[in-house]
């Protein structure tokens, strides 16, 4: 697409892994829209569209989408090392608070008053995560066949006990089938 | 060292589940690091999980406290890399050898239909999760309040979850 921003050589390494740093120092919860906010309006290193266009990459395939987004905007960028350069920034920051945390949590793990705490952290974090699963049902789940792909899901984990993979592949293809091309085409212009 | 290549393993097989997110991999997780390798015990790993929710970034750095707590420094650094990489690596090999994977008539199929799935996956997670964290009605509570607030008001989460260790703190630590 044409893209008249930026050209690919104005763009430095060592400036694709501060931006991914900072994104990486300040995000917190979901990262999509400090990602926009830092590579679309502040840099002007991808426009809107194709934004838009490498999410829906980054959700098509494993990984998460903040990585995901960092290694294709850094590939577009800078090839290969601008992709290492990306997904090293963003993810630094929190690698490095996280392995003090485990230090931490090695020596003082077992005071009352953190057990305490982290007892709350967790209720709150199960909280947390069914308020994604609403906002994302409220947002792709389309028809009550979704809710029966979703819900199948959950009881070949859960009750079933298969494996995740096993359970991806099964009930994916079934869903992916049929959402099949000709049918997807219609529902195209929710995107 | 064994375990150390046990940590790339399991980190680099947890990689490819996360469809959709990272919690998509946290039953599997829980087998591996908690049943089969005893790198940990289930309640640490849903804190590890749940502090981790407060930190910045890609929202599952806590795997590099499981690799901490399994292995060292090295054990963290190669936890990092084994998560991290192969996804990495089939998104670079997708972006390149596919400018135009966005036009495949496939392509918004394998979204719509994942869609379910990754949010079927994500919702296994937090009941596997919630086996371990919910454990009366006083952390049923918090969870439904947390709930409850983010469906209401536009929040930065990791407040609440701060705000969770708070209230943990007030009610549960011992007088």
């Amino acid at each position: 697409m044409a893209d008249a921003s930026v050209s690919k050589s104005a763009v430095s390494i060592r400036d694709i892994f501060i931006e991914f740093l900072i994104i990486g120092v300040t995000s917190f919860g979901d990262v999509v829209p400090y990602l926009r906010a830092a590579l679309v309006n502040k840099r002007c290193w991808v426009d809107d569209k194709e934004f838009l266009q490498m999410l829906s990459i980054s959700q098509s395939l494993p990984g998460l989408n903040a990585t995901n987004m960092a290694i294709l905007v850094g590939e577009k960028l800078r090839g290969a090392r601008g992709s290492v350069a990306a997904i090293s920034g963003i993810c630094l920051p929190g690698a490095v608070l996280m392995y003090m945390v485990a230090i931490f949590y090695h020596l003082h793990g077992d005071h009352p008053w953190t057990t305490a705490a982290l007892k709350g952290v967790a209720a709150a974090a199960v909280g947390l995560i069914l308020s994604t699963v609403v906002q994302l049902s409220k947002k792709s789940l389309a028809g009550k066949f979704d809710f029966i792909f979703m819900t199948l899901t959950v009881l070949a984990v859960n009750r079933l006990h298969q494996s995740v993979p096993r359970t991806l592949i099964g009930v994916g293809i079934l869903a992916i089938l049929f959402h099949w091309p000709g049918r997807a085409r219609k529902a195209s212009d929710i995107q | 060292m064994n375990q150390i290549s046990a940590l790339a393993r399991v980190f680099a097989y947890l990689s490819l589940l996360t469809v959709g997110g990272g919690m998509a991999a946290f039953p599997e997780m829980k087998i591996l690091t908690v049943d089969v390798h005893k790198w940990l015990t289930f309640p640490q790993l849903i804190h590890l999980y749940s502090v981790g929710q407060m930190a910045p970034g890609p929202n599952m750095m806590m795997i590099v406290s499981v690799g901490e707590w399994a292995g060292g420094f090295l054990g963290a650094l190669v936890t990092l890399v084994a998560f991290f990489a192969p996804t990495a690596l089939l998104t670079f090999v997708v972006a390149r050898l596919w400018k135009r994977l966005d036009q495949w008539r496939w392509r918004p199929s394998i979204q719509q239909g994942l869609a379910p799935v990754s949010i079927g996956l994500l919702l296994a997670g937090c009941f596997t999760m919630a086996k371990g964290a919910i454990t009366g009605l006083d952390t049923a509570t918090i969870a439904v309040g947390v709930l409850l607030i983010l469906m209401q008001y536009k929040i930065n989460p990791a407040f609440l979850v701060l705000a969770g260790a708070i209230v943990g703190v007030v009610s549960f630590a011992p007088k």
